[in-house]
């Protein structure tokens, strides 16, 4: 079994030409990015906004554990069949998708601002205060920075569930690693379905290891977990 | 009785399907995650690794993991053997964190005065630490039991029955009707077991309710 799976990975007819292993990697990683940025714009001033007023606390919380129930496979299969009659060409594979993937990436980037603010020290914010900043200065200076592990940790969480999602849209048309789990499970191949479901795994783990590394070096070491012990 | 041209009766059995692929391995979970979390609390050095280790896990996209199972442990792809062990592996990794967190969160003072009336560790661990601790637990739980009801559903992919069967189902045949249905009797089960976690934390809890009365 792993002989085999081992020979679909290393192929090379699999490494070059369209539909390729790098080629529905890329796109994996260009459909997920998109999503991920179009949920932090959306999602990063609300959840400051949010964070740094304390406005509409219960109903954003809410929101966020609500999103957790949704069915990610139903919602997709929804957007899909309205959508889809309704778009052409290319966009019709990739907007319905988008539309979902946006949606589920942005709850946790919600709750990782919003908690980020939440919990910045009292005490620096008073200092802050004390200091005559104004009420931007304090945001961009103070609690957006102190707000930056849990930032981080919205983002990614929130990119995993992107990438997982993705994964699974290839059932409604869109490209990525999802498409080999889809099309070896159609053809009845297992060492593809498995190949696929390796590089996704491995996708996903490379990502958020980038991430681990981004995170490190944009969050200030005075707040490293070492140096708060 | 149909709604939305979907079998209720029908609805009900994926139900209890769903029910069991989901919480059966929400008690798994919290059952290994137990032990796991107290050992990478009492043994410092193994926090980071246990920690980091689980947290591993939960970056494995589900559909990838329902696939390469099979694999791993001798299963037929359509067992749904594949999707409890899924699922008991997230659990394991949102858990295990928690408990640690949880147990970790036991005010020292109360630890001193259990060991200082003469329980020993074991006893102090059922009796004063582990109950203190339920809040945090179950915090963490339904969280988990939320993602595990809309996860089990993506096992449709891979044929395993219960109610995302109604989304691949409808989408089929470009029926709207039963994948409203699925995705709402998904919400309704999530908010089911959300409710079971909360009164067993209440029933396992009484002395909050009488903090706050």
């Amino acid at each position: 079994m792993i002989a085999t799976i081992w020979a679909w990975l290393t192929d090379p007819a699999n490494w070059s030409g369209a539909g390729s292993i790098p080629d529905q990697t890329l796109e994996h990683l260009r459909l997920s990015f998109i999503a991920l940025v179009v949920a932090a714009l959306i999602a990063i001033p609300i959840g400051l906004y949010v964070g740094h007023t304390g406005r509409g606390r219960v109903v954003l919380v809410n929101i966020v554990s609500a999103f957790r129930a949704i069915p990610s496979l139903g919602v997709l299969f929804i957007a899909a069949l309205l959508l889809l009659p309704r778009l052409k060409g290319e966009l019709a594979f990739e907007l319905p998708s988008l539309i979902v993937l946006v949606l589920l990436g942005m709850p946790p980037i919600l709750s990782g601002v919003y908690a980020g603010i939440q919990q910045v020290d009292p005490a620096a914010r008073d200092a802050a205060r004390g200091m005559g900043m104004t009420g931007q200065q304090r945001l961009w200076r103070v609690e957006v920075p102190c707000a930056l592990p849990l930032i981080f940790s919205g983002l990614r969480s929130s990119m995993l569930q992107i990438i997982a999602t993705a994964t699974i849209a290839a059932v409604v048309g869109l490209g990525g690693l999802g498409r080999f789990l889809i099309d070896g499970q159609a053809n009845r191949k297992y060492d593809e379905m498995a190949g696929g479901a390796i590089l996704v795994a491995v996708l996903a783990l490379l990502v958020d290891l980038v991430f681990a590394a981004l995170q490190r070096f944009a969050v200030s070491p005075g707040l490293a977990p070492a140096a708060r012990r | 009785m149909t709604v939305f041209g979907t079998d209720l009766s029908e609805v009900a059995d994926l139900a209890v399907s769903h029910a069991y692929l989901a919480g059966l391995p929400l008690v798994l979970g919290l059952l290994i995650s137990l032990p796991l979390g107290w050992l990478a609390l009492r043994r410092r050095w193994l926090y980071p690794p246990v920690i980091a280790g689980t947290g591993l896990l939960y970056t494995i996209p589900s559909l990838a993991l329902f696939v390469l199972l099979p694999g791993i442990i001798g299963t037929q792809i359509l067992d749904p053997v594949n999707v409890i062990v899924a699922m008991t592996l997230y659990t394991i990794a949102l858990l295990t964190r928690t408990v640690a967190d949880g147990l970790g969160s036991v005010p020292d003072p109360v630890r001193q005065a259990a060991t200082a009336i003469g329980y020993g560790p074991v006893r102090r661990f059922f009796v004063v630490e582990l109950p203190l601790a339920v809040p945090v637990i179950s915090a963490g739980l339904r969280v988990a039991a939320v993602s595990n009801v809309s996860m089990v559903s993506v096992a449709a992919l891979i044929g395993v029955s219960q109610l995302g069967m109604l989304f691949t189902d409808g989408f089929s045949r470009s029926a709207m009707g039963p994948i409203l249905v699925g995705v709402i009797a998904c919400v309704l089960l999530a908010i089911l077991f959300d409710l079971l976690i909360l009164l067993g934390t209440r029933v396992l809890t009484p002395w909050l309710r009488v903090v706050r009365a």
